[in-house]
């Protein structure tokens, strides 16, 4: 137990990675030892015991990365299949992925910024309080499902309205986190045409 | 427009018949604070082999491999959970493996189990499934759920499900129910109705008196689906034992056929592309012709108010079964009533009714076990279990309890099992006074849907009696 104490009082530093050479290189505590306790029931009979623990994990975006990559920098990349023998030639793919779900080949990366600005459209909604453990967006949360004009386009991005209420059939233009960004899909977010500046949340803008 | 090939729409052919022999189930509840998985799973297999008049270790000789259904290692926090239970059921050294499809795991399980016992690799297969979701708070639960979304592009988003699946059921709303406060209380009347039928039900861990207007003043979730219109977050097992013919009688004098269909769709929603509806025996193209012009946005499929893996779960099972018209050639349906809204969705996917008018299944009285207008039986009840509104959605065993249920109809054991005073007391509870025998008389058929989330994995088990097999079956 002692040392489980001594591990546990040490200074937590934040974890950290960085490839180098094609490998992971981790500093920092990615995991902390917090101790167990045990559970009893009104007869003080022993039931069980708590698992506690913090960790983080490492992840990989791969080919999706420069989706990722691109949104602080105020972008929208959709993923373009370029094989002219495929079923559906042209497919522009967003949710983005890295390879064509029909022929499977490498697609093609293309910005699809001014499609969104232009033709966003909100094809379904909810609006909800609820929310799960280790959340980071305002409550109560705008889920919209966003619809593009376009002809290669037949998929329908899920994102958050940040600002106005949200109904079916509403024109939306995406919003990008360009300050302090996360690199997660929260970067990109969505407001009704015509929202002024001001109106958009803090490290966002068109 | 997504088109699909002969090859990918066969109708699969099993090598040989395959027979539900029995099934069991433990209690339900939200949580057993003095209870360990294996406990429970013992309960449903210890019960599967009483019900055929045999004791668990003679059932086990029989036993040839095993396929275990449990949606997340997260929420038991154990990987590799499946040989800790096989350890326990003393199963070992037998062939077993783990089967995930999150809330479809227990319909997949079976699914397995059954091919096994086609192809001739086994004789006679065990599925198990359980969940164990009382070892986190709700909120840390609603976090684990919303990781069987996509980690990258939705979990992201609120970390909650119900948000990815609420998109769904108000397009639905909107379309196809045109907001209309007459189909917010035919939602109502479902979740009445499921809780209503769980008061019969001692396993049933949400057992309720309500009314629709109970309903309509239930806190809201994520509008229009408020508190009672959801499904129970439960602990508990269930599990199937199917054989051969020969293996099959040899247990029990009253086997049951079973057939499984598998289909699957997109994880994200968003990724749905658009493609024609992909008919059941007794539909034509005509009669979706003008869906569009009779619900204005309802012209796109499956959008975002269809479940294209329940549609193709249906086709391959009703070709494997022979089914023509499941309003016809069913008795009575177990569905994977998540949401109240997802249940009417469902009613279509399955062939009850045609894309847009899943809510006169409800509203003209079909699917109560005792038609509220005509006080004749229904003509194909639904959920007399409770469903997972009323009974449970412990995820991995849902599917399985579903069949379980479905089983004791057809075996005509159904009153036996739910009316049991010693079953009641032995799960700690008092039989009600008012209880009723939900038996679906004379049934022969039936259908339990088993569905994951917004509709990845979605299985259709259809159970006969075999003197009631259909022509045209494979
Ligand atoms: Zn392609």
């Amino acid at each position: 137990m002692a040392a489980t104490k001594k591990t546990a009082s040490k200074k937590f530093v934040e974890p950290r990675v960085k490839v180098v050479n094609g490998q992971y290189k981790v500093s920092g505590n990615f995991h902390r030892i917090i101790p167990n306790t045990p559970i009893y029931n009104e007869k003080n009979k022993l039931c069980g015991v708590t698992n506690p623990r913090e960790l983080t994990h490492i992840h990989s975006y791969g080919g999706e990365a420069i989706f990722f990559e691109s949104v602080p920098k105020g972008k929208l990349m959709g993923a373009q299949c370029v094989n002219p023998d495929c079923e559906f030639p042209g497919t522009i793919w967003i949710p983005f992925r890295s390879c064509c779900a029909d022929c499977l080949t490498r697609n093609k990366p293309v910005d699809i910024t001014k499609v969104a600005q232009e033709t966003g459209t909100v094809h379904s909604f909810m609006v909800t309080e609820r929310t799960g453990a280790f959340n980071t967006l305002e409550i109560p949360i705008k889920f919209i499902n966003v619809e593009f004009t376009h002809p290669n386009i037949d998929t329908i991005l899920m994102g958050y309205l940040s600002y106005g209420e949200p109904e079916i059939g509403m024109r939306v233009v995406p919003i990008f986190k360009k300050k302090n960004p996360t690199f997660t899909i929260t970067d990109l977010s969505w407001v009704p045409l015509g929202t002024p500046k001001s109106k958009l949340p803090k490290d966002f803008s068109f | 427009m997504i088109t699909f090939s002969k090859e990918q729409l066969k109708i699969p052919k099993m090598s040989r018949d395959v027979y539900l022999v029995t099934a069991g189930e433990s209690e339900f509840r939200r949580a057993f604070p003095e209870k360990r998985q294996e406990e429970l799973a013992i309960d449903a297999l210890t019960m599967a082999a009483e019900l055929i008049g045999t004791t668990p270790a003679k059932l086990k000789k029989f036993i040839h491999t095993c396929y275990y259904g449990y949606f997340a290692d997260h929420f038991g926090d154990q990987l590799l959970g499946e040989a800790v239970i096989h350890d326990r059921l003393g199963l070992d050294p037998l062939g077993n493996v783990g089967i995930k499809t999150g809330g479809a795991t227990g319909g997949s399980a079976l699914w397995e189990a059954v091919k096994a016992v086609a192809s001739g690799y086994s004789d006679c297969t065990l599925a198990l499934g359980w969940e164990r979701m009382d070892e986190v708070p709700t909120d840390e639960g609603n976090n684990y759920i919303a990781c069987a979304a996509d980690k990258d592009w939705e979990t992201p988003m609120g970390h909650i499900y119900t948000g990815y699946y609420a998109v769904m059921a108000q397009r639905y709303w909107q379309i196809f129910g045109k907001s209309e406060p007459s189909f917010r209380e035919t939602m109502a009347k479902i979740a009445v109705k499921n809780r209503g039928y769980a008061i019969h039900n001692p396993f049933a861990q949400g057992p309720m008196k309500i009314t629709v207007k109970d309903v309509l003043e239930s806190p809201i979730v994520a509008y229009p689906l408020r508190a009672l219109d959801c499904c129970l977050m439960s602990v508990g097992s269930a599990c199937c034992i199917v054989a051969d013919k020969k293996t099959a009688y040899k247990l029990t004098d009253d086997p049951l056929l079973v057939h499984v269909g598998a289909g699957s769709h997109s994880l994200r929603v968003a990724d749905r592309r658009d493609m024609q509806i992909p008919l059941l025996p007794h539909e034509t193209k005509e009669q979706y012709a003008d869906l569009g012009k009779r619900f204005p946005g309802g012209d796109r499929y499956p959008g975002f108010s269809g479940f294209l893996a329940a549609r193709m779960a249906c086709h391959y099972a009703y070709g494997m079964a022979g089914v023509k018209d499941p309003t016809k050639d069913l008795d009575f349906v177990e569905l994977h009533d998540a949401f109240t809204i997802s249940d009417i969705q469902s009613y279509e996917d399955v062939g009850i009714r045609p894309y847009g008018e899943g809510r006169t299944y409800v509203e003209s009285g079909d699917c109560y076990v005792i038609n509220p207008k005509t006080k004749k039986p229904g003509k194909l009840p639904a959920n007399p279990s409770g469903g997972l509104i009323g009974c449970m959605h412990a995820v991995g065993a849902t599917g399985l309890m579903q069949v379980c249920e479905c089983g004791l109809h057809l075996w005509k054991k159904h009153a036996d099992i739910h009316g049991s005073e010693a079953r009641w007391r032995s799960f700690g509870k008092k039989k009600p006074r008012n209880w009723q025998d939900l038996t679906i008389k004379g049934a022969k058929r039936a259908l339990a849907i088993s569905h994951a989330g917004v509709g990845s994995h979605v299985t259709a088990t259809i159970v006969e009696r075999p003197e009631a097999r259909l022509k045209g079956g494979k």
